[in-house]
């Protein structure tokens, strides 16, 4: 760019040669142009949130994922070869094993740094879906999914299908009998599947289960397909954070139209460099620390043994839950054909479940009808039937990932199984409809409290007493910054149906989809969906009286 | 030899010969003392026997029947033999503090003679497994990785992979083996205690107890080592989840929260 180039030469200058940065920062603009990138983006605003920073907890948890997977490819064999161990554990020491649970015990005591390397990649694995959980929670109850971010919205959802998969693949590699269990209870679930499901067994495993073939086909989608359509993803999904840039809370200057926050060059490339060194740090201290699936105790896969306490990683801990509050109902078709409805309904259920989550923005905007772009993040308690939604939603999911793990409640809480099993059975019905509405009364009342802040200011807990006697509490009122983020928010009127009938008195046709939506609609911004923010007038009008009011 | 046969007739011959004859028979009387000893032996077993049968009258008939012919309340006891009792009353289960599911492991109540002595009378009801030798349970001389495959065959089902235990239906459960004495785990196999069935040495035999028995001792007890650091209670993957979203997502939104708060200017609402 010439701009930028031209400054710097006119500066007489000792030698009359550039600085070395500069001369290699001109080499490279004349082959890429830096110069345009980096003018481009080196200003980019990044607001301070520190909900804005988990997001970013995903991503380093993702590069460190990736760093120290490499280092483990380097020693794993995924092979399903049998081999006697003779390494340097002893209580496994002559026990029959295929390769791949003999070369993680390698790396886990022969290799320098293995078990380390093996601790962070499980760890940081297990931190990186919760940490997309909470990003996805904050960016749905901040409505941030709303246009223009819906597509983002689903590229995130598809990284968490893919971090699930990637996931479930590699703790599948050890073969250990933990993780092999978990791959027979997904062999049985692929059989639960009408018409093509011994099809598709022996097609993915390559025969009868276990065969020689799910480990290394495991390892080329754990370590190649998955993780490549990951990087995709998260590229593309990088690329709509900038082009879209990031959402900010309401203030005193801070408007749906504009970006308020720090530079990426230097204040955020710091802040964000430093905070990848802090997760990497984090997480290799939760690893150095506590042992994660230490495989060399649980010994290698068979397929006649089988342990209690077998869950999958918390993240298809919920697919886990689902079997086990089913029901073992079996079906018999013309006496001959059996439907496994103990399997085959948690399979149906899942991608429901998920698709619940995926599908929501698509939802909201059809209600709404809303064609307006958010820049603003929404307090949640400002769309209570949102929030009800999601929260409702998390203890749909977290009801099954509690019944995945039914035994270990029973046993260290001195419980019932069976107990806990026909609770959850219920619960999976109930709970969600009692947390939705819960939830949308507690926003419904914070509302109410934001109103009673901005038209009477807050508490102050001092008591005053008047002359004739009464006793007051004074209320200070709110500063303007508060007050403007207190109200900032807009409130949608419901749908109306259209008049009945049209102007020259002809009956209207209104569909029942459209109907439907209305009723929606009315429940999210009627009367009982918000409480009516208060307006400027009535904000003079209580605050010109003031000192008659308390 | 002539001077004895001289004095054959004379009057204290006969004393000397009955002194004679007496001493012998001291002499070969003291020679086979060990039989004595067997006599005294078998008197202090039947002691016991009465001792214990005096406890049991105190402490267990009210529910296993004054014969030991079990009730509503109590299973019959004939034919468990002593090491059932040892392992019952040793570990506490035995006398049931209340109806439960199952009888947990809690303080025991009896002495070890006392216990000993429950087991002798016990014995009596009918044949059944005796109380191992130290040398049948001792875990040195086991093999821990047959151990890990025979443990992993026959008691991971409930146990858990390392024995730390697992929910059975309706509140019972098997319990976790961390720190259980060799003797006990031996005394369990053998006699099947509760839900858990028994492993008679016709099925398993003493050597692949012993196995079983290094297996534990290598991974489940406050000696062994965890080479992977906490283990977060042995559970695998629930326990595992748990810390990730409690202590794991919570130190880096910490990070997150002290990252945001700091920023080039200082900017305090």
């Amino acid at each position: 760019m010439s701009t930028a180039t031209d400054a710097p030469k006119s500066a007489p200058r000792r030698g009359g040669k550039a600085p070395a940065g500069e001369r290699v920062a001109d080499w490279a603009d004349g082959r890429v142009g830096v110069y345009s990138l980096a003018k481009a983006n080196m200003r980019k605003i990044f607001p301070d949130h520190w909900s804005f920073l988990l997001g970013e907890i995903c991503l380093y948890a993702f590069v460190i994922i990736i760093l120290t997977g490499v280092y483990l490819t380097l020693f794993f064999v995924p092979s399903m070869a049998e081999v006697e161990y003779e390494g340097s554990y002893i209580p496994m020491q002559g026990v029959l094993m295929s390769e791949a649970y003999a070369s993680t015990l390698d790396i886990s005591f022969d290799v320098r740094g293995g078990l380390l390397m093996r601790e962070i990649h499980h760890w940081a694995a297990l931190i990186f879906v919760v940490a997309i959980f909470f990003h996805m929670m904050r960016v749905f109850f901040t409505g941030a999914f709303r246009k223009p971010r819906e597509i983002n919205w689903l590229f995130g959802f598809l990284l968490l299908l893919l971090a699930m998969g990637t996931g479930l693949t590699g703790y599948s590699l050890p073969d250990d009998l933990l993780s092999g269990t978990g791959v027979r209870f997904m062999e049985g679930a692929i059989l639960a599947v009408p018409v093509v499901g011994t099809w598709l067994q022996m097609f993915l495993f390559g025969g009868e289960f276990p065969g020689y073939d799910i480990i290394p086909r495991f390892f080329v989608v754990h370590v190649l397909l998955l993780p490549g359509l990951m990087v995709g993803l998260i590229v593309a999904h990088l690329i709509l954070i900038v082009f879209h840039k990031h959402t900010h809370f309401a203030g005193p200057g801070r408007t749906n139209s504009n970006v308020v926050g720090m530079p990426l060059f230097p204040v955020y490339a710091a802040k964000a460099g430093g905070f990848f060194f802090l997760v990497f740090g984090l997480i290799a201290m939760i690893a150095a620390t506590t042992s994660i699936n230490p495989v060399w105790v649980l010994g290698p896969y068979r397929p006649d043994q089988v342990s209690t306490n077998a869950q999958p990683d918390w993240y298809m801990g919920f697919s886990e839950g689902l079997v086990r509050l089913m029901p073992a109902w079996e079906i018999v078709l013309f006496d001959s054909y059996t439907l496994n409805l103990g399997l085959l309904t948690p399979l149906v259920v899942l991608p429901l479940m998920l698709g619940a989550l995926a599908l929501y923005p698509f939802f909201e905007s059809w209600v709404t009808k809303d064609q307006r772009e958010h820049h603003i993040a929404e307090r949640p308690r400002n769309a209570p039937t949102r929030t009800a939604f999601g929260v409702a939603w998390l203890s749909w999911y977290f009801i099954a990932l509690v019944a995945g793990g039914n035994d270990l409640w029973a046993i260290n809480f001195g419980l019932s199984i069976n107990s806990i099993t026909y609770f959850g059975r219920v619960a999976f019905f109930v709970v969600p409809v009692v947390v939705f509405i819960i939830v949308r009364r507690i926003c419904l009342g914070l509302q109410r409290r934001d109103r009673e802040k901005v038209l009477h200011g807050r508490e102050t807990g001092i008591i005053k007493r008047l002359p004739h006697g009464e006793f007051v509490e004074v209320h200070e009122p709110l500063s303007q910054e508060k007050l403007y983020a207190l109200t900032a928010h807009d409130q949608q009127r419901p749908a109306e149906l259209p008049a009945a009938t049209d102007a020259n008195g002809v009956t209207r046709k209104v569909g029942v989809v459209e109907k439907v939506r209305v009723r929606i609609s009315r429940s999210y911004f009627g009367d009982s969906g918000q409480v009516t923010k208060p307006t400027a007038e009535e904000y003079r009008e209580i605050t010109s009286g003031e000192g008659h009011h308390h | 030899m002539k001077k004895l046969s001289a004095r054959r007739r004379h009057p204290l011959a006969a004393l000397v010969v009955l002194l004679f004859a007496l001493a012998t028979t001291g002499g070969l009387y003291t020679a086979l003392a060990p039989a004595g000893e067997a006599k005294a032996e078998a008197s202090d077993s039947s002691l016991a026997i009465e001792e214990g049968k005096k406890l049991y009258a105190v402490g267990c008939s009210s529910c296993h029947g004054l014969g030991g012919q079990g009730g509503s309340d109590g299973p019959s006891l004939v034919g468990v033999g002593a090491a059932a009792v040892d392992f019952q009353v040793a570990t506490g289960r035995m006398p049931m503090a209340a109806e439960g599911p199952q009888a947990p492991k809690k303080p025991k109540d009896y002495s070890p003679e006392e216990t000993a002595q429950l087991a002798a009378y016990i014995a009596t009801f009918g044949p059944g497994p005796a109380i191992p030798e130290s040398s049948a349970y001792n875990p040195a001389d086991g093999d821990s990785a047959k151990g890990g495959e025979l443990f992993r065959t026959n008691c991971a089902q409930c146990h858990n992979f390392t024995g730390q235990g697992g929910a059975l239906t309706h509140g019972k459960y098997a319990p976790n083996l961390k720190d259980v004495e060799p003797r006990h785990i031996y005394e369990a196999m053998l006699t099947g205690p509760q839900a858990m069935p028994s492993f008679p040495d016709s099925v398993l035999p003493p050597d692949q107890k012993r196995d079983i028995i290094a297996w534990l001792d290598a991974v489940n007890t406050s000696e062994s080592p965890n080479e992977g650091g906490f283990t977060l209670g042995g559970f695998g993957p629930v326990s595992e989840g748990l810390y990730a979203w409690t202590f794991g997502i919570g130190v880096l939104v910490a990070a997150a929260v002290w990252i945001a708060a700091h920023t080039a200017k200082a900017r305090k609402s």
